[in-house]
Order: C-alpha cells, then sequence, then structure tokens
C-alpha cells in the first residue's frame, strides 16, 4: 500500500519535473526565435516539409473524413428527417473540429517522428556539440526554425484541408445522397461564421507548435545510440498526439460560446 | 618564474548517474605544446576533452585558460571561449544535411557574411591542403569514405585557425598510411597556427609522432604524464601495458575484477 502511493508520488513528481524542463526549453527556443542571427535557410527548409510535402497526407485524411462525415450524418439526420443539415454539420464539423484534429496527428505522425529522429541522430552522433563548437546556439539553430515554421504552417495546411474536406462531403452529398448542388453550397455557407475557421486556426498553430516542440525536444534530449534515437521518436508521436487531443478540448472550452 | 600554462585543470570532477567516469583529473598543458591522452576504451578521454570547452560541466574542479576560470562564468562567457577551440570529434559528427564545402566554412560563415562564391573557394583550398580533391566540396558526407570524413573534420576545425585545437581519436579506424598522413597534417596545421593541442590516441605510432607529451587516464586519475620520451620507462606498470599492447597486465586485472563485481 504504501509502495503504491509512493509510486504514485514519483509519477506525479516526474510528470511536473518533465512538464519543467519542456517549459524552460520552450521559452528559451522561442527567445531565440525573436533574437538575430535568423537562419532563414533552416526555416525554408523546414516550411517546405512541414507545409508542403504534409499536404497530400492531410489532403486525401481530411477528403475521406468529410465524405464518411456526410454519409453517417445523413444516417443519423435522416431519422428526425433533418437531412438539410448535412451541408452544415460536414462544415463546422470539418472546421471546427475534424480539419485541425486530424491534421494535427497526421503531422504529428510525420513531422513529429522526423523531427525527433533528425535532431536526436545529431545528438548521439555529436553534430549538436559540433554546432557548440563551431560558434552556433543548437536551440537557435535547430529548435528555434522549427518551432516557428510548425507554428506557422499548420493553419495553412489545415485551412487547405479544411476545404478538401468540405469538397468531399459535397462529392458524397451531391453524388451520392442526390442533394441540389447550388443548395448544397449554400447551406455549407449559410450557417459558417468567420469565428469557426479561426477556431480551427488557432488550434491549428497550437497544434504545431505543440508537434514540433515534441519532436525537437524528444530528439535533443535523445538517448545514446540507435536505440536512444528510436525511444525518441515513439516518444515525440505519442506525446505530441496526447497534447494535440489535450489541448483541442482546452482550447475549444476556452472560446466556448464565443 | 613559471609561465601560466595555456590550459590547466585541477581536481576535475564528472559523474554521469553512479558512474563516476572523472574522479581528480589534474594536468598542465603549455602553450604549442601537443599533449596525447591515451586510456583504456571507456576510461573519460572524451569526457575530459569535452569538458575543456566547455561541451560537459564538471561537477567539481577548476579549468584555466591562459590562467582564466571557465566554469561558472556564463554562456556568454562560454560562446566567447569556444571561439578559440577548434575540435573535432571521435565519430566526424559531420553535419550530414550539409555538403562539404559548408561543413568547412560553417564557423567562418556565422562570423562573417561570407559570399557563396568565397565560402567556396575557402573550403576547396582547405580540403586541398589536407590532401582532397577540390570537388569533394559539393558532396555531402555520407558519400566519402571514413578516411575522408576525418579529413574535412580536421579542415572544419582549422579552418578559421583557432588557437587551441581539441582532436578526439583523429586516426582510429584508419588503414596506416592514411593515418600517418593525418598525423602529418595535424603536425603542420599546428606548426603553422602555432596552437596548442589535446589529442586522444590509442594508436601508439600515432602518439609518438605527434606528442611532446603524454598523460594517462585511469579510474578517473591522470595515472602518469610525462614526456613522449619517458613513455616507455615511466615505471608505471598500465602505462607499461599499454604502451606495449599486453593482454596480460594490471589494466586487464581491473577491467576484470570490474566485471566480477558487477556479475
Ligand atoms: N553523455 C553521457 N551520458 C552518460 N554517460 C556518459 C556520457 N558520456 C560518456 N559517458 C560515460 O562515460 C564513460 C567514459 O566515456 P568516454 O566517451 O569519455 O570514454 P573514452 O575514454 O573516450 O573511450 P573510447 O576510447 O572508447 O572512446 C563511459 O562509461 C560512458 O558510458
Ligand atoms: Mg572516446
Amino acid at each position: 500500500m504504501l509502495s503504491f502511493i509512493q509510486n504514485m508520488g514519483r509519477t506525479a513528481l516526474n510528470f511536473l519535473s518533465a512538464l519543467g524542463r519542456i517549459t524552460l526549453f520552450s521559452v528559451v527556443a522561442i527567445r531565440w526565435i525573436f533574437t538575430p542571427p535568423y537562419y532563414w535557410q533552416q526555416f525554408f527548409r523546414q516550411t517546405l516539409d512541414i507545409g508542403y510535402y504534409s499536404l497530400p497526407v492531410v489532403g486525401l485524411t481530411t477528403l475521406f473524413s468529410g465524405m464518411v462525415l456526410a454519409l453517417q450524418s445523413y444516417t443519423g439526420f435522416a431519422r428526425f428527417s433533418a437531412e438539410d443539415t448535412v451541408a452544415t454539420v460536414v462544415v463546422l464539423s470539418v472546421t471546427r473540429e475534424l480539419g485541425p484534429v486530424l491534421a494535427g496527428l497526421m503531422v504529428a505522425g510525420r513531422i513529429g517522428a522526423s523531427m525527433a529522429a533528425e535532431i536526436g541522430t545529431m545528438r548521439v552522433t555529436d553534430q549538436i556539440d559540433a554546432l557548440d563548437t563551431l560558434s552556433t546556439r543548437p536551440m537557435q539553430y535547430l529548435v528555434a526554425p522549427r518551432l516557428l515554421a510548425g507554428t506557422l504552417c499548420l493553419p495553412f495546411l489545415v485551412l487547405i484541408g479544411d476545404i478538401i474536406g468540405v469538397f468531399g462531403g459535397y462529392i458524397v452529398g451531391v453524388f451520392r445522397l442526390g442533394f441540389n448542388p447550388a443548395i448544397y453550397l449554400s447551406r455549407t455557407l449559410e450557417y459558417l461564421e468567420i469565428s469557426d475557421v479561426t477556431l480551427g486556426l488557432i488550434k491549428a498553430a497550437v497544434f504545431g507548435f505543440l508537434i514540433a516542440l515534441m519532436g525537437c525536444y524528444h530528439g535533443y534530449h535523445s538517448g545514446r545510440g540507435a536505440e536512444g534515437v528510436g525511444r525518441a521518436t515513439t516518444n515525440a508521436v505519442v506525446s505530441a498526439s496526447i497534447l494535440i487531443l489535450i489541448s483541442n478540448y482546452l482550447v475549444t472550452a476556452l472560446f466556448f460560446g464565443v | 618564474m613559471p609561465t601560466t600554462p595555456k590550459i590547466e585543470l585541477q581536481g576535475v570532477a564528472k559523474s554521469f548517474g553512479d558512474n563516476a567516469v572523472l574522479k581528480d583529473i589534474n594536468l598542465q598543458v603549455a602553450a604549442g605544446e601537443s599533449l596525447v591522452v591515451i586510456g583504456t576504451s571507456g576510461c573519460g578521454k572524451s569526457v575530459t576533452l569535452k569538458c575543456l570547452n566547455g561541451l560537459i560541466t564538471p561537477d567539481r574542479g577548476s579549468i584555466k585558460i591562459d590562467g582564466v576560470e571557465i566554469l561558472g562564468g556564463g554562456r556568454a562567457a562560454l560562446e566567447d571561449l569556444r571561439r578559440r577551440f577548434g575540435m573535432t570529434f571521435q565519430f566526424g559528427a559531420l553535419f550530414d544535411s550539409l555538403p562539404i564545402w559548408e561543413n568547412v566554412t560553417f564557423r567562418l560563415r556565422q562570423q562573417q557574411k561570407l559570399s557563396k562564391a568565397k565560402a567556396r573557394d575557402i573550403a576547396a583550398a582547405t580540403v586541398t591542403d589536407l590532401g582532397l580533391a577540390p570537388h569533394v566540396i559539393d558532396q555531402y558526407p555520407a558519400e566519402l569514405s571514413g578516411g575522408m570524413q576525418k579529413r574535412v573534420a580536421l579542415a572544419r576545425a582549422i579552418a578559421d585557425k583557432p588557437e587551441i585545437l581539441l582532436f578526439d581519436e583523429p586516426t582510429s579506424g584508419l588503414d596506416p598510411i592514411t593515418g600517418g598522413v593525418i598525423d602529418r597534417l595535424i603536425i603542420d596545421a599546428v606548426q603553422r597556427l602555432g596552437a596548442t593541442t589535446v589529442t586522444i590516441s590509442h594508436d601508439m605510432a600515432s602518439v609518438r609522432r605527434i606528442a611532446d607529451k603524454v598523460a594517462m587516464v585511469h579510474n578517473g586519475v591522470i595515472l602518469w604524464c610525462g614526456d613522449v620520451k619517458q613513455m616507455d620507462n615511466s615505471g608505471v606498470a598500465e602505462v607499461h601495458q599499454f604502451v606495449h599492447g599486453l593482454a596480460e597486465g594490471p589494466l586487464t586485472q581491473t577491467a576484470a575484477s570490474k566485471q566480477d563485481g558487477q556479475g
């Protein structure tokens, strides 16, 4: 019994100290984002990787989610003859929830893993120490551009994902469920407010930051050897995914009713 | 009156968890001198080297460069200090994502605005000095052989002529000829730059070529330190065993008894 409580206590303490370390890490990195020299080349490379090369994954995910959403909501709403709300349900769910969360989770798998693997490999092969010896701050050169790119790219990615997702709903609505295209479109826009989209984009920015933060943090503190890098990669993806789901609720609750 | 040593370590200790790697390291290196650190694998040579330019912070002790304490001086002081050092790492540590010319001129380009053409010229000149073909500057580290990577790492470390050079096993894993060439390059570079060097090496032939002074690390302390010419008659059994690469001796006994203790 006592050891159970001890274990609980130790877990809680470990959790808090990890939280503290991560917070400190991000504060330092954010400070370097705004301090010259700026490593634009690093930033553009990351932007390309996060923003451009993630497009297919995010596009496919949101396309099929929009499609399935149209089918499912039709099934549900047909039971109380509210089929015409399908377009509204699709656009609101995609922009407020599904777009950011699904894109976030997919990018967490792709980018969180690759950042952790790249930085982790640099750690275990002494490349991070080498940066230090070559008058370059690793936090500023490696971490800051990635955090910035993650935070800025995800909203764009999600915006495109939103459009594709809504389009998926439209395809199913028009070609499978027999809605009139013009009416489906006007229903889509009728109840959509700017705040729905911005809420989604704010979430996306938060997720982008968290994904890059977890990728960089776990890579930076990678254990030794290939095994250490492997563990860092797994931890980055798992922790980024969990943080996305938690912060998704927190951001939604914060803006609830707004 | 004794002059201030370029590098001076006093009572340096460092543990990783329960693993007390360095216990009490005391060392002095005079300006312009070439010290080679030897010792069995895992005895803490690389850790010692990394303490010198602040990549690892010791738990205790004092490290002075030109008589100035470097520990506890804060980040800015450390960054200034590191500019005076050049270092190569045991496993190269070239930046995989950058071509050779960017690797070699990395620090130069951090410190001054250099046009791409100018930087490539400098890189080409530096690698040619080290016996590589100038066209390698457009290749990536993964495309080079181990020996070529070691030379590029050397080029990167000396490109902006630092006053102290740290080399972690610059010739390990190379054939004797290439190893000899690298030793030559180190000696040349050092003479040209007038630099103070600390080199880690397992290769006794190489030690005899490049060392003025030799220090042996064992069980977290400097077991023996002296002129390279006295290395063969140091009177210390461990040094004798190491220098002659004998399977039997005090070093192997301690390794065996350590394993017994763990098992
Ligand atoms: N960052 C680190 N974290 C934990 N332990 C470390 C770290 N760096 C080194 N060690 C430990 O310190 C000890 C000495 O390592 P070091 O790399 O200095 O050995 P070495 O003398 O250079 O050996 P080798 O000749 O094999 O390179 C080893 O037991 C190693 O496991
Ligand atoms: Mg070593």
